[in-house]
């Protein structure tokens, strides 16, 4: 009989002190702990008590502009989206409680899908539950083992986790260059299936890809081209359709990748695209079957959303005038920015150091704005950045009380 | 080309990335002994893809962790090019 059940089969002090499974995170345990010690308020556990519009929130209970959620076109709060989404949740339910490919389709999603092949004016929509199943599905997929990848350093963590979970060989070159990515695609060897990724704006810096001369090159080389445009949908190009559309290079892009969790308002991803084969991803994309599928408030929300952002073309344009005020305005102040010239609805504003960069963040919570703070490893070159994402719906003058709050607070911390 | 000839071209395209002037072995880890963060791999990396006109994928580079580790892996590389 065995005496094993009052046996621990290891011992019940760790050998070694406290060493364990978690002692590989005690050097980011360390920096954050240093961090609050200053008395600093914990950038990364910020509270928004209530919700007051796409533009303000109650934060640390003070109330607070908004500057740093990505709402680009401020469809969290529009009546008709709501109403959809109530409308939806009361005639199917809170949730689908299923896979999309077994019972987690409901008509909903089909009008979702529907909303994107009119939006893009594509063949074929896949909706994911999320941006980053987008990426690390359709990505993990179609490059297999033998195939290349070809992408930007400074791409997403979800394209990243993408390339990690398939086989194929990942190589990258340096961001935005158009010479080390052609090198690279030139280098691959023969028969190779090539895939190039790129994305419309990179959400670090704010900057825009050369997709014009990129798209170009890696057609040329018999590339496939996937281009994630989470961050310009509903916004850059005629019909918001992201760079893409603006680089004249849409009909060459193989797959689009989107999100809705930026312009759109709510939460899922995307893939779009017009290869005839297309519809076998739902097959064979692990990350679409084996996760639920989005709740039917949420994909009506989203399709409405999506309708409605094909109009948008005044919003657009007041955004680009926020865009243009702000840069402009930090640039006067003597910030010194991510871009020379406003590219998109992100400005960044790079600061010295860590330190600095959570000061300046703290003061500026502290007068009433909210916006992200990058830090390294996020962040190129190691940079701290305060990131700046504009709305739709910053009037005039809340940019002007923004710019404001970025002054006093730059004195305050001795950055300006 | 020989192992002699891509050691001396490596050794010649690492000089301006040993900033703290490391005596390079085939033993010399790049991590450890060189202080090589994700961005200067990038860059070292470019230069000896360019020297040498290969690829070395981001999973081949995993295998990589010292000096002779390079040297054996390119001279493989360019050997079948």
């Amino acid at each position: 009989m065995s005496e094993g059940i009052s046996q621990p089969d290891q011992p019940e002090i760790l050998e070694g002190g406290d060493t364990d499974l978690f002692s590989k995170f005690d050097d980011i345990i360390n920096l954050r702990q240093g961090l609050l010690a200053s008395g600093q308020e914990d950038p990364f556990n910020l509270v928004m008590e209530k919700v007051l519009s796409p533009t303000r929130a109650i934060c640390n209970g003070r109330d607070t502009i908004l500057l740093g959620t990505y709402n680009y076109m401020g469809m969290t709060f529009d009546p008709e989206v709501i109403e959809a989404g109530e409308q939806a949740m009361r005639d199917y339910g809170t949730g689908t409680t299923g896979s999309r490919v077994l019972n987690g389709t409901y008509q909903g999603h089909k009008e979702c899908e529907d909303a994107l092949l009119d939006f893009y004016g594509m063949d074929h929509a896949m909706v994911f539950s999320t941006g980053y199943l987008a990426n690390l599905g359709i990505i993990s997929t179609i490059a297999g083992k033998g195939d290349y990848i070809i992408l930007d350093i400074d791409s997403h963590a979800s394209i990243w986790d993408g390339c990690a979970m398939g086989n194929a060989e990942v190589v990258p070159f340096k961001h935005n260059d158009v010479e080390a990515m052609a090198k690279r695609l030139k280098r691959v060897p023969e028969g190779a299936g090539k895939l190039v990724i790129l994305e419309g704006v990179y959400s670090m810096l704010g900057d825009v890809a050369p997709l014009k001369e990129m798209v170009r090159i890696a057609k040329e080389h018999g590339a496939m081209v996937l281009v994630d445009e989470a961050h310009s949908m509903g916004f850059i190009g005629e019909n918001g359709r992201g760079v893409c559309e603006a680089a004249g290079v849409i009909d060459d892009c193989d797959f689009i990748i989107g999100t809705f969790s930026k312009s759109v308002g709510t939460v899922g991803g995307f893939c779009v695209s017009n290869h005839p084969k297309f519809d076998i991803m739902r097959l064979v994309c692990r990350p679409y079957v084996f996760t639920a599928s989005l709740p039917p408030s949420v994909v009506a929300t989203a399709a409405t959303s999506i309708r409605k952002l094909m109009h948008g073309s005044n919003k657009r344009a007041h955004l680009w005038e926020n865009s243009k005020n702000l840069h402009k305005g930090l640039r006067d102040l003597g910030f010194t920015l991510g871009t020379d010239e406003p590219e998109s609805a992100i400005i960044a504003v790079i600061m010295p150091d860590l330190e600095q960069g959570a000061a300046m963040w703290e003061a500026l919570l502290k007068e009433g704005l909210y916006v992200n703070l990058a830090r390294p490893p996020a962040t190129p070159a190691n940079m701290t950045l305060l990131r700046c994402s504009l709305c739709a719906e910053h009037s005039e003058e809340e940019v002007r009380t923004i710019l404001g709050m970025f002054e006093r607070a730059g004195k305050k911390t001795g950055i300006l | 080309m020989d192992r002699a000839d891509v050691d001396t071209r490596i050794r010649t395209a690492l000089e301006p990335f040993n900033k703290k002037g490391v005596e390079v072995s085939d033993a010399t880890t790049f991590q450890n002994d060189l202080e090589f963060d994700s961005l200067t791999v990038m860059d070292f990396v470019a230069e000896i893809e360019d020297e040498f006109d290969i690829i070395i994928s981001m999973n081949q580079q995993a295998e990589i962790e010292n000096y002779g580790q390079l040297v054996d892996a390119v001279t493989k590389m360019a050997g079948d090019a």
